[in-house]
């Protein structure tokens, strides 16, 4: 399978890695070269300097054979951008979105994208685990 | 009218005045609490402080009663969601975005947005309007049928001078509308009309054929 992900952040570079590991194919973006140091020396993939949001560092980045494109910068704003690039323009099959604020997330998932908010996410696996520990207590 | 814009920075606050003087209800969304008290302390309170792009600070300015929303920030992909949220969200009727990067314009169309403007692209027109040797200029662009008025210059390099309009191989997609000569009146040209050097030709055109319309009429 060939991946793009957007964002050499501490998420984008596990991704990458991960995947490269199971053998897939994975194009790794960002507008930063010294992200990239996140990447471990093993990794095999492709680290590409550009930024997500212009179609031609996505046509780089080999978005026209992609069968999944993530994005993963900090921006809710670019993110949501260059996915629907992704999506509407390159017609990438399966198009991920991270969204931190909740609302957006909500707003986005109902126009078709893929979307994950690590906000939401995350506060809901904290409260189950507080509540696990209650319960624990009380037994 | 109501109209929202994003945006505080130079081209958010002329805008911002220029609009208060044609007597329209205007409110500017900043982020930045400075930039935010300036707008504030020298036009009235028509700035409110907070994300553009986000719904509940769009909903509190009361955006769904807006009839407008201009997103004007330096940051297309914030420009494109401030235009998003206010269609899907607020059902906001006419929405239009700022672009650094001209490229964009067709996929700003594509998600919603239903108008694009470019600095780049404007400034790009300007000049091509006063280098008088420049081929072709686009006069007009009929952006709901997706058709483009240009000018055409058929300049003494031009290969079809001499030729009518019959043996030029015109795309289908344009229609010659008029010809300015050098000397003489300005005509509807037919098919026997022979084209002369000087030649100003007003053509209507789709915006994919442009090219091919120019490299037509002028053989180079």
């Amino acid at each position: 399978m060939k991946i793009v992900i957007m964002g050499c952040g501490r998420v984008g570079a596990r991704l990458a890695s991960l995947m490269d590991v199971e053998g897939h194919e994975v194009t790794v973006l960002d507008n930063d070269t010294y992200s990239f140091r996140r990447l471990p020396p093993s990794f095999g993939g492709t680290a590409l300097f550009g930024n997500g949001i212009d179609e031609e560092a996505q046509k780089k980045a080999g978005i026209e054979e992609a069968d999944i494109f993530v994005a993963l910068t900090q921006g809710d704003n670019r993110n949501v951008m260059s996915c629907q690039i992704a999506k509407h323009v390159f017609n990438v099959p399966r198009v991920m979105c991270r969204i931190y604020d909740p609302l957006r997330e909500e707003m986005y998932s109902a126009l078709g994208l893929e979307t994950i908010s690590p906000t939401k996410v995350f506060a809901q696996l904290l409260k189950e685990k507080i509540e696990n520990t209650e319960e624990k207590a009380k037994d | 009218m109501y109209i929202i814009v994003i945006g505080g920075g130079r081209l958010g606050y002329f805008l911002l005045k220029a609009l208060l003087n044609e007597g329209h209800e205007v409110l500017v969304l900043e982020k930045d609490v400075r930039i935010c008290k300036t707008i504030t302390d020298e036009l009235g309170s028509v700035c409110f402080r907070g994300d553009g792009c986000e719904a509940s600070t769009l909903a509190e300015v009361g955006t769904g009663r807006a009839d407008m929303l201009v997103a004007v920030t330096g940051d297309d992909e914030d420009n494109l969601v401030a235009c998003q949220v206010a269609k899907h969200k607020h059902n906001v009727p006419r929405t239009i975005a700022r672009l650094r990067n001209p490229q964009n314009a067709a996929l700003f169309k594509k998600l919603g947005v239903d108008v694009t403007i470019s600095t780049t692209d404007i400034i790009l027109e300007a000049i091509e309007r006063q280098v008088p040797t420049h081929p072709a200029t686009e006069l007009l662009s009929i952006d709901e049928k997706d058709l483009v008025i240009v000018d055409v210059k058929i300049s003494a390099e031009s290969t079809t001078i001499g030729k009518t309009v019959k043996e030029l191989s015109l795309p289908k997609e344009s229609k010659l509308a008029l010809i300015i000569p050098n000397e003489g009146n300005t005509h509807v040209p037919a098919s026997n009309t022979v084209l002369k050097a000087g030649d100003q030709i007003i053509a209507v055109t789709t915006p994919e054929t442009k090219e091919a319309l120019k490299t037509a009429l002028r053989g180079i």
